[in-house]
C-alpha cells in the first residue's frame, strides 16, 4: 500500500502555495483603493470601472483575441495534418529535415524566432500587421498541436482504420469518418494550447507587429516596465479568471465525456 | 512500410504543413543565418549586402564577395557578448538545479497521493502554466517591490530591520525562473515516479533495506528519464530567456535573450543581433542532439 508521510504532504501542499500565492495576491491587490499599489487603502473596484474606460487596453484585448481564435485554429489544422503525416506515413524522403521542423520551434528562443520571423518580413518587404502576428503565432503553436495530436495517433487502435480501408473507404473518408472523431478530444486541448499560447505571448508578437496591431501583452510589458500600477493588476486579474474558469471548465468537460486526451503540455 | 505517401490525401498532409514550416520556419532561419554573415548600413533593410537576383551570376557573386565573418569577430572580441552567454548558462544551470530540488519531493508526494487525489493536483500544477506568463512575473514584480508582501512580511517577522531591494537583482531572476519552470520540472518527474513500480520498493524493505536507501538506490535511478526530460524542459528554454530578466532582473549584466533584444530594438544593429543568435541556437541544438543520440543508444541497446 502507498503511504502517504507527514513530509510527502507538506511537499505538496508547499509546492501549490508557491504556485498559487503570488496569483491570489495580484488579485487582492487588484481590489486596492489606494492608488500607490503597496499601501492597502481598503477594498475598492475602481480599478476596474477605469479600465471599463480605458479604450487603449480595451482594443489591446479585442486584437489578442481575434489574432489567438485566427492563429489558434490554423495552427490546429496544420498540427493536426503534420501528426498525421508523422505517424501514418513511416519513412518518407525529407522525414528528418520535417521531423526536426516539426521539434526545433518547440525549443527555440522566442527571441530567436520572433527575429527570424521579422527578418523574413523584412526580406519579403511585408507589411507588419495583424497578419503577420497570425503567421508568426501560427507557426509557434502548430508545433506544440501536432506534438499532443500525435500522442494521441500514435495509441491509437490502427485496426479501426484498416478496417475502414478494407470496406473500400478512401484514405480521406477513413480519416474523417474513423480517425477524426476519435482524435476530437486531443485536437480540441490542442486547439486551446494554441489559443492560450497565442493570447500569452508577448516576444515573438513584439517582433512581427506593425503599427494599429498592438496585442494585450505588448500593451501591459509598456506599462509595467517601470513598475506595477493597479490598473494592470485589475487587467491581469480579468485575465486570471478567465482562463482558470475556461481550464477547469475544459478538464471537468473531458472528465466527464470520459476523454482520455489531457490537455498535457508532454 | 512505405516510402513515398501514395494517395492524394496523403500527400496533402504531408506538403502542406511541410511547405508552411519552410516557409516561415526554415527560411526565416537561413536570412539570420545570411544576415549574420553581412555588415550593418544605415539603409532600409539596414544591413548590407542585398541579394540582387536581376543581376544574374554576377549579383550573386557580388553577394558573396560582400559576406564576411566581421560580426563572429565581433562577439569574440567584446567580452559583453561572452559575459551574456555564460551568465545566461550559469543561471540556467542553478536554476535547474533548484528547481530539481523543489520540483523532485513535490512530484513525490503527488505520486503517492490516492489516485483520485492526483488528477486533481495535476490539474492544479498544470493551471498556473495556463494563465499567461508575463502575469505571473508582474505578480512577483508586486510581491517584489520595496514596499510590498514580501518586504513587510519580513519586517513584521523581525527577519530584516532595513526592507531588502529584490527587484534589479539575480535573485529576483532566480525566484521568477524557478515560479514560471516549477510545472515544467514537476509533470515529467510525476509521470515517471507515478509509473514507479511499487512491489520493487517492497522487494528492497523486505531484503532489509533502510528507506532511505531504497529511495537512493531504487527510487531516483528509475526516475532518470523524468529528470533528464524535466532538466531538457527547464535548462534549454530558460538560456533564451527575455521575459523574466528583463521584468526582474536589473539592466548592467543582460542575458543573452535580452541582448539579443537590445542589439535588435536598441541598437539596430540587425546582423550582430543574428550573429548572437546563430550562436545561441548552436549552443541549444548541441544538448538536444546529444540526448537523441542518447536516446537512440539505448533504444538499440534493448
Amino acid at each position: 500500500m502507498r503511504k502517504v508521510s507527514a513530509f510527502n504532504i507538506l511537499a505538496i501542499v508547499l509546492g501549490i502555495a508557491f504556485l498559487y500565492l503570488p496569483i491570489v495576491i495580484l488579485v487582492i491587490y487588484s481590489f486596492n483603493a489606494s492608488r500607490l499599489v503597496a499601501v492597502w487603502g481598503g477594498w475598492s473596484t475602481q480599478w476596474y470601472a477605469e479600465l471599463a474606460g480605458d479604450a487603449e487596453i480595451l482594443q489591446a484585448a479585442f486584437i489578442s483575441l481575434r489574432v489567438a481564435l485566427v492563429s489558434a485554429s490554423a495552427a490546429t489544422v496544420l498540427g493536426t495534418l503534420a501528426a498525421v503525416a508523422l505517424v501514418r506515413l513511416g519513412r518518407f524522403r525529407g522525414r528528418l529535415l520535417f521531423a526536426s521542423m516539426i521539434y526545433a520551434p518547440l525549443v527555440m528562443p522566442e527571441v530567436i524566432t520572433g527575429l527570424s520571423m521579422l527578418l523574413l518580413f523584412v526580406a519579403f518587404a511585408v507589411d507588419r500587421g495583424f497578419w503577420t502576428v497570425i503567421i508568426a503565432h501560427t507557426t509557434m503553436a502548430m508545433c506544440f498541436v501536432t506534438v499532443i495530436v500525435q500522442s494521441r495517433l500514435v495509441d491509437f487502435d490502427m485496426s479501426l482504420e484498416e478496417a475502414a480501408m478494407d470496406l473500400g473507404a478512401s484514405p480521406l473518408r477513413t480519416f474523417l469518418s474513423v480517425t477524426l472523431p476519435l482524435i476530437v478530444p486531443a485536437i480540441a486541448a490542442a486547439w486551446m494550447l494554441a489559443f492560450a499560447l497565442s493570447l500569452d505571448d508577448l516576444v515573438i508578437a513584439s517582433f512581427t507587429t506593425g503599427p494599429g496591431a498592438t496585442t494585450l501583452p505588448i500593451r501591459i510589458y509598456s506599462a509595467v516596465r517601470l513598475g506595477v500600477k493597479p490598473e494592470i493588476n485589475a487587467v491581469c486579474s480579468i485575465f486570471v479568471g478567465v482562463v482558470g474558469v475556461a481550464v477547469l471548465a475544459a478538464s471537468l468537460l473531458a472528465k466527464i465525456s470520459g476523454a482520455r486526451g489531457t490537455p498535457a503540455r508532454l | 512500410m512505405k516510402n513515398q505517401p501514395g494517395s492524394l490525401w496523403q500527400r496533402f498532409t504531408l506538403a502542406f504543413p511541410y511547405a508552411w514550416l519552410v516557409a516561415f520556419f526554415l527560411v526565416p532561419f537561413l536570412i539570420v543565418l545570411k544576415i549574420s554573415f553581412s555588415q550593418g548600413a544605415i539603409a532600409l533593410p539596414p544591413y548590407r549586402p542585398v541579394l540582387d537576383l536581376t543581376a544574374g551570376w554576377r549579383g550573386i557573386e557580388m553577394f558573396l564577395a560582400g559576406l564576411s565573418l566581421d560580426n563572429y569577430r565581433l562577439l569574440g572580441s567584446d567580452s559583453l557578448y561572452l559575459l551574456s552567454y555564460l551568465k545566461s548558462l550559469q543561471i540556467a544551470a542553478f536554476s535547474t538545479l533548484i528547481l530539481l530540488i523543489i520540483g523532485y519531493p513535490i512530484a513525490y508526494g503527488m505520486a503517492r497521493t490516492p489516485r483520485r487525489l492526483q488528477a486533481v493536483l495535476v490539474v492544479l500544477v498544470m493551471l498556473p502554466f495556463w494563465t499567461s506568463f508575463l502575469i505571473r512575473i508582474y505578480a512577483w514584480m508586486n510581491i517584489l517591490q520595496r514596499d510590498g508582501p514580501l518586504n513587510e512580511l519580513l519586517m513584521a517577522l523581525h527577519v530584516v530591520s532595513t526592507p531588502p531591494v529584490w527587484l534589479a537583482t539575480d535573485t529576483a531572476i532566480y525566484i521568477g525562473i524557478v515560479y514560471s519552470y516549477l510545472p515544467f520540472m514537476v509533470l515529467p518527474l510525476y509521470a515517471v515516479l507515478e509509473k514507479l513500480d511499487e512491489s520493487l520498493l517492497e522487494a528492497a524493505a523486505d531484503l532489509g533495506c533502510p528507506r532511505w536507501k531504497t529511495f537512493w538506490l531504487v527510487t531516483i535511478p528509475l526516475s532518470s528519464p523524468g529528470v533528464l526530460a524535466g532538466v531538457l524542459l527547464c535548462l534549454i528554454p530558460i538560456v533564451g530567456e527575455f521575459v523574466i530578466p528583463d521584468l526582474l532582473g536589473g539592466s548592467r549584466a543582460p542575458m543573452i535573450g535580452q541582448t539579443i533584444w537590445m542589439e535588435f530594438f536598441g541598437n539596430k544593429d540587425w546582423p550582430a543581433a543574428s550573429a548572437v543568435a546563430v550562436v545561441l541556437v548552436c549552443l541549444l541544438v548541441t544538448p538536444i542532439v546529444l540526448f537523441q543520440h542518447l536516446a537512440m543508444r539505448s533504444e538499440e541497446r534493448s
